[in-house]
């Protein structure tokens, strides 16, 4: 079943200089593994297409059931530098809640 | 047990956090995190025209205010409010409450050794970039080594009620009262990095109470009387963190998580002066109403260096707004930045970046955002960047006359031109740890 990723999890989003992170927070600790096949490194790449310049990485903290990914010059230059309203990708975490993740029913 | 409370988040935080701390219950420590990355920058610039500014100017009041309230109820404050200046602030302090006892810590501020360090042969490449330190020479407006807790606890044993530092660690903040009352050692490396990870939970004050938190956000209750955090801390480094139950908002486990990974780079590498914690031991659990037991934490030896914060000029910029209305708003909005573009092209001006965003359409989420044919209206927005003054000036008078010879239906243009702003950019560099010495001193 395919259900958008707000249906299990929640996240916050923030910066550091021209790079975004954004953490991922399964609400059940069960999801966990859901979360770390389906949200991958290589999917937020393509799923945020030319928000992102560089690269995306992808750690594990399975004790908070958690993904943390880092988004390279995601932000204009960053800081005072970048001309973008969301200069400090706060809002990023949200445009995640919509990535369609496939659970079992 | 100690209590340590956080009342403001950056400078800018609401100035009613922090008196509402030690009115609301009882507090051992109180924490104010001003400084942001730019925030040393504007600081510079204040005292290179009035020397006796450069620190955070809410801070002095705001101890006048609660000056009182601090004695009778044996609260001291740790803030990193001197920024540049921290001992005109310690003075400007000690004029509004010259009852109180004030410590501070000296020696973050490199800015006079900037040239020195160049010559021993540290690069101070941009961690970011790689670019040598040599490339921005000209341009640096200060430069600021993070300091650790050590420091601050060495201030906090002079008996002192209020102790100011300029470039500390935000979590530095709050780690040292468990330094200094726990006689935690330099080499406690668990220990610190439960301190730490403390400090970081609540550095941004309010996001682990409920403010900025996904979770039911609807129903956080009295939203408008959130309480600011504190952490109940013990001497082995497990800790609880709670709010005052008389304050609004929420403490729990899913909250502390979405802060926790506020702001993280590589979870098991996260690098302090005082140690390198490592976020994947945290254990955490919800123990009671707005009660979050955070235990388990374990950390390693700190680096053989210090990271520097360095401000440099980097050009103007400016951004512009006008709004469309129904019908075809964002069509008229992205015909007007056509026009400007073209202006902006025909004058021969030179920019290094022109970038334009249409509000109400996908300024915020890009290509993810979802596609709404003919809103109602759409802010069409556009910044420009630059070396030369005059070129971002130029741009400023391009925008508004498009209300009279551009697409139909422009307005929200109420405050005219936009303004040019100087940008001051953040570089950050390393050197030696044994570069920085600090000291403390007492006035009063």
């Amino acid at each position: 079943m395919k259900v958008p990723l707000s249906a299990i999890a929640h996240t916050r989003s923030g910066d550091k200089g021209d790079t975004s992170n954004i953490g991922v927070i399964a609400y059940d600790a069960r999801h966990y593994p859901v979360l770390v096949r389906e949200v991958t490194a290589d999917r937020l790449k393509a799923y945020f297409g030319e928000l992102v310049k560089g690269k995306v990485e992808r750690f594990e903290l399975p004790n908070l059931g958690a993904l943390n990914f880092l988004l390279h010059e995601a932000l204009g230059g960053g800081g005072t530098v970048s001309l973008r309203v969301d200069a400090q990708g706060k809002t990023f975490g949200a445009a995640l809640l919509r990535l369609e993740i496939e659970i079992s029913e | 047990m100690i209590r340590i409370a956080n009342g403001q988040g950056f400078w800018g935080d609401w100035l009613e956090a922090p008196v509402r701390l030690i009115e609301q219950g009882p507090i051992d420590y109180l924490c104010l995190d001003y400084l942001a990355e730019v925030t040393m920058s504007i600081l510079q610039k204040q005292k290179q025209t009035e020397p006796h500014l450069g620190y955070a100017r809410d801070f002095p009041p705001l101890i006048g205010r609660i000056a009182k309230q601090m004695l009778d109820r044996n609260v001291r404050v740790i803030a990193n409010a001197g920024g540049v200046n921290p001992v005109a602030c310690a003075e400007a302090v000690r004029k509004l409450a010259p009852e109180l006892k004030v410590a501070v810590v000296l020696g973050d501020d490199v800015f006079a050794r900037v040239d020195e360090f160049l010559a021993k042969g540290y690069s101070m490449a941009d961690m970011d970039t790689g670019q040598p330190l040599s490339t921005i020479r000209d341009r640096i407006l200060s430069a600021n080594a993070y300091i650790g807790a050590f420091p601050l606890a060495e201030a906090l044993a002079t008996g002192a009620h209020v102790v100011i530092a300029g470039r500390s660690t935000d979590t530095a903040l709050a780690l040292a009262p468990m330094v200094h009352r726990f006689g935690w050692s330099d080499t406690d490396w668990n220990k610190l990095a439960a301190g730490t990870i403390a400090g970081h939970i609540i550095e941004c004050g309010a996001q682990c109470t409920g403010g900025n938190c996904q979770v039911d956000w609807q129903h956080i209750p009295k939203m408008a009387e959130i309480g600011y955090p504190i952490v109940e801390a013990e001497p082995d480094g497990s800790f609880v963190v709670t709010k005052h139950p008389v304050a609004g908002g929420r403490v729990h486990a899913d909250i502390v998580k979405e802060q926790l990974l506020y702001e993280l780079g590589d979870p098991k590498n996260y690098i302090t002066p005082d140690c390198v914690a490592d976020f994947t031991t945290i254990q955490i659990a919800d123990v009671g109403p707005d009660r979050v037991r955070v235990s388990g934490i374990e950390g390693r030896e700190r680096p053989a260096t210090l990271k520097l914060s360095i401000s440099y000029e980097n050009g103007w910029k400016s951004i512009g707004t006008l709004v469309y209305s129904w019908p075809q708003a964002f069509e008229k909005a992205q015909a007007a930045d056509k026009i400007v573009r073209g202006r902006l092209c025909k004058l021969g001006l030179e920019f290094e970046e022109i970038y334009t965003e249409f509000l109400g359409v996908n300024a915020c989420h890009g290509p993810v955002a979802q596609p709404c044919p003919d809103p109602p209206e759409v802010q069409l927005r556009i910044g420009v960047r630059g070396q030369d003054r005059r070129a971002v000036d130029r741009f400023t008078r391009e925008l508004i006359p498009l209300v009279l010879n551009g697409p139909p239906g422009a307005t929200g243009f109420g405050d005219g031109r936009p303004p040019v702003r100087e940008i001051v950019a953040y570089w950050s560099a390393l050197v030696p740890r044994e570069e920085i010495r600090t000291t403390v001193e007492v006035l009063g």
